[in-house]
C-alpha cells in the first residue's frame, strides 16, 4: 500500500477527546463523525484538508477512550493514514479492526516539519520524504496484524475463519 | 519462571499451557460489555456480518448508560437500536431506564463479573474489573462486535509492571489519590500495553471501593489492565453477590516483572490532577488558589456508597459555596436508594447539591453538568483533557470525592483539612 500526502503534525498524547469530541457521538455515522474530526485539537484540520493528507502524532496517540468513532472519523474524513511515534493500545487495535492504515516511526517527527509531504511504502516499509529523497523505516508489525489488514479488518478476517471451519 | 496473575488468567482462558508477554492469543471471553455509544457500531458490524445468532445470551451486558436519560433524538435512536438487538438475542444483563447504573459500578454489584474472569468492554474504563482480581481490558466496537459473534477475543499478552505499596494512608487520602500519584510518577504512558499489579501491605488493607477507583485509572496510565490479587476482602464482597463459580488467581513468587515501584502511602496527600492531562498531578498542598465554578461528585471512578459517605460527612450542615454548582452522581439504582436510607441525599440537597440521575454524561462532556468557556470544575471523575467535560477553555480539576466536597464547600481546590 502507498499513501503520499501533506503531513499534518501533532503532539504527544493526543486523545480521542481531541480526535473526536463526545459531544459528536450521537452518532456513529461516519460522514458526520467526519466533519469533526481533530477538531478540539486543531478547529481547522477538516477545512484546510485534502484527501490523502497525513496525520503525524507524537507519543501515546489515541489515548483516553476505546471510541471506535475516532478511528472512524479520521479515515472517513479522507486521511490516508496516521503515523505516530507510539500509539495508545485501543486506538492501535481499533485502527487494524476497521482498516484505517496507521504505522510507528520514532525518527520521522523529529525530521519533518508541518506540511512537508512525504510517501509511504507499506510494503517496503519505508516512509519517504518527497522533498529530499530522505527515507525512514517503519516498524514493522506482527504477522497476525497483516493478517487483519488483508482480510480487510477483524469482522472479515473472523467470516473467512468461520466458512473455513464451517467447511470441514 | 513463574506467571503473574494477568498471565495465569489469560492462560486459563486460552488452553495453552504456556504463555509469554508479547504473544498474540486467541480467548475465550466470560462477559462482553457494550453501552449505548459503543455497542451501536457493534451491533451494526455484527448484522453485516451476517450474525444469525450471539455466542451466549448471558455472557454479554448492554448497558445503556452514557447519553441517557436521552439527551436528545439522536442519542435515543442509538439506545433504540441497542435495546432492539437485546431483545432480539434475549440478552440477559441489558440495563437501561430504571434499572440502569454507570457500568462499571453496576456490573460488579450485580455480580456479573467475578474473580478470574476475562472481560472485554468497548468502554476504556472497562479495566476496572480488575479490582476484583478478573483480567479485564476495554476494546472496540468491531471487537465487541467479533466477541459476541464467537465468545472470543484476539489479545496481546502484556508485561506486568508491580507496583508494592507500604505504609498507611493519613486521613483523607483513598485509593484515588494513590492512583493519581502513580500517573503522575509515571506518566500517561508510563504502562503502555502493560499490565498494572497493585501490591503491598497497604494494598491488602484497602477497601474494594478504593481497589475499584484503582483499577478504574489504569488506562490513564496507557495499561491494558490493572489487577489486584484477589483476598477476604474481595471474597467478602463477592460471596453475596454471586451467581455462578468464580475462581483466585495469584501471581508466582518468581513471576517476571518490566519494573517494580514501590511507594510510601504513608507520606501522601491528597493529590490534584491539573488540567489536561491525568498525569499532571500535585499534593493538594501545592495546588494553589484555583477557584472553581463546578464540583461534580460521582462516575466510574468514584460514584460509589462508600465515595458519597465521605462526600457527606464533609457537607453535613455545610453549604456549596453560592458560586459554585454541586452535582451528585449516584453510580447506580442500589448506590441511589442506600444513600436515600441513610440519609445521604438529604445532606446534599441541604448543601444545594443538584442529584443526578445515575449517567456517565458529565464526565465526558455529554449532558447533565456541561461547562462553558472558561468556567473551572474539580471532578471526582477520571480524564481532564481538552473539552472533556464542555467548552474546549474550560478546565477539569481530578481529585477525590473528600477534596471535591472540600472544594465545593470553599469555592475553591482545597483540603478537607482545611474546614
Amino acid at each position: 500500500m502507498i499513501c503520499k500526502g501533506k503531513v499534518w503534525k501533532f503532539g504527544d498524547n493526543i486523545d480521542t477527546d481531541a480526535i473526536i469530541p463526545a459531544r459528536y457521538l450521537t452518532t456513529s455515522d461516519p460522514q458526520a463523525l467526519a466533519t469533526h474530526c481533530m477538531e478540539d485539537a486543531d478547529p481547522d484540520f477538516v477545512a484546510r484538508m485534502k484527501a490523502g493528507d497525513i496525520i503525524l502524532g507524537g507519543e501515546n496517540f489515541g489515548c483516553g477512550s476505546s471510541r471506535e468513532h475516532a478511528p472512524i472519523s479520521i479515515k472517513a474524513a479522507g486521511v490516508s493514514c496516521v503515523i505516530a511515534k507510539s500509539f495508545a493500545r485501543i486506538f492501535y487495535r481499533n485502527s487494524f479492526n476497521m482498516g484505517l492504515p496507521i504505522f510507528e516511526s520514532q525518527e520521522l517527527f523529529d525530521a519533518i516539519q508541518d506540511g512537508e509531504e512525504i510517501e509511504v511504502d507499506s510494503t517496503a516499509g519505508t516512509i519517504t520524504l518527497t522533498s529530499s529523497n530522505k527515507v525512514f523505516k517503519i516498524n514493522s508489525i506482527p504477522p497476525f496484524m497483516e493478517e487483519l489488514i488483508a482480510d480487510g479488518g477483524l469482522m472479515k478476517h473472523i467470516a473467512g475463519k468461520r466458512g473455513k471451519n464451517e467447511k470441514r | 519462571m513463574g506467571n503473574t496473575i494477568t498471565e495465569k488468567i489469560l492462560m486459563a482462558h486460552t488452553g495453552l499451557k504456556k504463555i509469554t508477554p508479547g504473544q498474540l492469543i486467541n480467548a475465550k471471553v466470560d462477559i462482553a460489555l457494550g453501552n449505548d455509544i459503543t455497542a451501536p457500531i457493534a451491533v451494526k458490524e455484527f448484522d453485516k456480518a451476517g450474525g444469525k445468532k450471539v455466542f451466549n445470551k448471558n455472557k454479554i451486558a448492554l448497558v445503556l448508560d452514557h447519553f441517557t436519560p436521552n439527551k436528545d433524538i439522536n442519542s435515543a435512536q442509538q439506545c433504540k437500536a441497542v435495546r432492539e438487538f437485546a431483545r432480539k438475542h434475549k440478552i440477559t444483563h441489558f440495563y437501561e431506564g430504571g434499572n440502569v447504573g454507570v457500568e462499571h459500578a453496576l456490573l460488579p454489584e450485580k455480580g456479573i463479573v467475578l474473580p478470574g474472569d476475562l472481560v472485554i468492554g468497548a468502554d476504556s474504563h472497562t479495566c476496572t474489573y480488575g479490582a476484583l482480581g478478573a483480567f479485564a481490558t476495554g476494546v472496540g466496537s468491531t471487537d465487541l462486535a467479533a466477541a459476541m459473534l464467537t465468545g472470543e477475543l484476539w489479545l496481546k499478552v502484556p508485561p506486568s509492571i508491580k507496583f508494592i505499596i507500604y505504609g498507611k494512608l493519613p486521613k483523607w487520602v483513598s485509593g484515588k489519590d494513590l492512583i493519581l500519584n502513580i500517573i503522575g510518577r509515571i506518566g500517561v504512558d508510563g504502562a503502555l500495553y502493560q499490565a498494572m499489579e497493585f501490591t503491598g501491605e497497604t494494598i491488602r488493607k484497602l477497601p474494594m471501593a478504593d481497589r475499584f477507583s484503582m483499577a478504574n485509572m489504569a488506562i490513564e496510565a496507557g495499561a491494558k489492565n490493572g489487577i489486584f490479587a484477589p483476598d477476604t476482602i474481595t471474597r467478602e464482597y463477592v460471596k453475596t453477590r454471586a451467581k455462578r463459580d468464580y475462581k483466585f488467581y495469584a501471581s508466582d513468587e518468581d513471576a517476571s516483572y518490566t519494573d517494580i515501584i514501590e511507594i510510601n502511602a504513608a507520606k501522601l496527600e491528597p493529590q490534584v490532577a491539573f488540567p489536561h492531562l491525568p498525569s499532571n498531578t500535585k499534593g493538594i498542598s501545592k495546588a494553589g488558589k484555583v477557584k472553581i465554578d463546578q464540583s461534580l461528585i460521582g462516575s466510574c471512578t468514584n460514584g460509589r456508597i462508600e465515595d458519597l459517605r465521605i462526600a457527606a460527612k464533609i457537607l453535613k450542615n455545610r453549604k456549596a459555596a453560592s458560586h459554585v454548582r454541586l452535582i451528585v452522581v449516584p453510580a447506580t439504582p442500589d448506590i441511589y436508594r442506600q444513600a436515600m436510607k441513610e440519609g445521604l441525599l438529604e445532606i446534599f440537597m441541604k448543601a444545594d447539591a443538584v442529584i443526578s440521575p445515575p449517567s456517565c454524561g458529565a464526565c465526558l462532556g455529554g449532558h447533565l453538568g456541561i461547562l462553558a468557556e472558561g468556567e473551572r470544575a474539580v471532578a471526582t471523575t477520571n480524564r481532564n483533557f481538552v473539552g472533556r467535560m464542555g467548552h474546549t477553555k474550560s478546565e477539569v480539576y481530578l481529585a477525590s470525592p473528600a477534596v471535591a466536597a472540600a472544594s465545593a464547600v470553599l469555592g475553591r481546590i482545597a483540603s478537607p483539612a482545611e474546614l
